[in-house]
């Protein structure tokens, strides 16, 4: 499933930018474009107060239902190999590694949230969770995802708009 | 029907998602000390299926190998029986010593590689391909011939240099992921990744049949899989770096059990 899925992506990814080009400002980009297709500039961010990113990286407001998509790919770092979430029960299989993210929603605000997927090492040096929205200081990156990040900055929104409706 | 075998075994396996840590299972033989087998972390029905010789689909390459054993090949027209002879004498215990110093190459040395030399310096004939079913229905037959006796990897004089050096690969976060293969295999082992419980990672067992793969793999090829789903790029297989790694993952498991060739997910 996956595999055709993933393959899709390759096959479109040639034509994406030019599709994105013409697409509506408001068609949501396809989950894995910026994993395949020309690489991203890297958006500017400002750190607050060490914990959070107050500035969302992107123009357009985060969606909640493309969020769910990207957190649950598991073709992509899924949040799901590490963390349980008991409101993504149609997952099966979920790891539990990591604290659960139960309630997320209500004890985070989506600043924090923000800093915690882009560079969680800047509030747990040490951490096992991967950074989502960072390519400098890496070793040996696998040459297809060299100055890739994990997400791209339209999945960082998207992902902080899903994980504030787990309450 | 080796096929449907493993197809079977394979949805026996991932039926079972938390591990058998069964009452009454042999398991002693498969811990020394803190060390556990990923034989360990199996669910039962996995378990079974490597216990028994009959239905354990790896013994399909270990008969192979037996017949790859006797088989003359090579310019000088010999086998490795003309040799040897008896493999199951004269191979017993080699498994248990691998990888290796190795004085000629001035490298770390495993029983992949020791195998192709022997064939291109003593045989005559072209080494295998590092994945090649030949290659590793050779090393399994070989490794097969140690199973039950402990792992003794020497780690001393002029080893010791490779053996930091897989210890610091173990040790060093990589890839995009930026996880080290300590991170899961040292400081996770027991706990859900996914579906998957995750194990020691040691390499006693190999070369093993890797049920998702339906083969026989090698530790390289475990190595690579590691590598690429940390997203990391991979070194080649039978590199001087895999085998540094080799030599230290080998070492950890020290005191375990051959178990050629183990059964795992
Ligand atoms: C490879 C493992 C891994 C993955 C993948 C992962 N995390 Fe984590 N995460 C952790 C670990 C381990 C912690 C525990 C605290 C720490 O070490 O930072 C953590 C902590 C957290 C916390 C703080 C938890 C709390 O209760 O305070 C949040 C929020 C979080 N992760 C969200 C996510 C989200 C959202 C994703 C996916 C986009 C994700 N994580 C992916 C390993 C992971
Ligand atoms: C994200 C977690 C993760 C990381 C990081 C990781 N592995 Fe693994 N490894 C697994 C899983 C899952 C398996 C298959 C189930 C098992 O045996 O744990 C596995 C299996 C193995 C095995 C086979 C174990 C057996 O019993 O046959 C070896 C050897 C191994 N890994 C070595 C490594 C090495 C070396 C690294 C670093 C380069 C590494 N792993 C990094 C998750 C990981």
């Amino acid at each position: 499933m996956h595999a055709v899925f993933f393959s899709l992506v390759v096959g479109l990814a040639a034509g994406v930018a030019a599709a994105q080009a013409q697409a509506p400002a408001t068609a949501p980009t396809p989950l894995q474009a910026h994993l395949t297709g020309p690489i991203p500039p890297l958006v500017k961010y400002e750190i607050v107060g060490n914990t959070t990113i107050p500035q969302p990286l992107t123009e357009r407001p985060g969606d909640p239902v493309r969020g769910r998509r990207v957190v649950t790919d598991a073709s992509n770092s899924t949040c799901l190999i590490c963390h349980e979430v008991p409101t993504l029960e149609e997952f099966p299989n979920q790891g539990k590694i990591a604290p659960s993210l139960e309630g997320l929603g209500s004890r985070y605000t989506a600043a924090e949230l923000r800093l915690r997927l882009v560079n969680p090492k800047l509030l747990v040096p040490d951490t096992m969770m991967p950074a989502y929205y960072r390519t400098e200081a890496l070793t040996r990156v696998q040459r297809q995802y060299v100055g890739r990040t994990i997400y791209s900055a339209q999945d960082i929104e998207d992902a902080i708009a899903f994980l504030m409706t787990i309450r | 029907m080796k096929a449907l075998l493993a197809l079977l075994a394979l949805v026996l396996a991932t039926a079972v998602t938390a591990p058998a840590h069964a009452q009454g299972w042999p398991l002693e033989r498969y811990t020394v000390e803190d060390r556990n087998s990923g034989y360990f972390y199996l669910g039962r029905q996995t378990r079974l299926l490597q216990d028994d010789d009959f239905q354990n689909p790896g013994m399909f390459a270990v008969d192979q190998g037996a017949a790859l054993w006797r088989r003359v090949d090579g310019t000088q027209g010999r086998s490795c029986q003309t040799c040897h002879q008896n493999a199951a004498d004269v191979m017993k215990g080699v498994a248990t010593r691998y990888p290796a110093y190795d004085a000629k190459s001035g490298g770390i040395i495993n029983l992949e590689l020791l195998i192709n030399r022997e064939r291109v310096e003593k045989m005559g004939a072209a080494p295998f391909a590092y994945e090649s079913p030949e290659l590793l229905a050779l090393t399994a037959y070989v490794s097969h011939q140690s199973r039950g006796m402990a792992k003794n990897i020497d780690i001393s004089g002029p080893a010791a240099p490779f053996f930091e050096q897989g210890k610091e690969f173990w040790n060093t976060r990589r890839g995009q992921i930026d996880i080290s293969c300590a991170m899961c295999h040292d400081d996770r082992a027991g706990m859900l990744l996914r579906g998957d419980v995750i194990s020691q990672g040691q390499t006693n067992g190999h070369p093993m049949y890797r049920l998702i793969w339906q083969s026989i793999s090698s530790t390289h090829r475990m190595f690579e899989w590691c590598n690429t789903s940390m997203r990391a790029e991979p070194y080649p297989l039978g590199s001087p770096e895999y085998l540094a790694l080799e030599l230290y993952v080998a070492w950890r498991g020290r005191g375990l059990p051959v178990e050629t060739p183990s059964v795992r997910k």
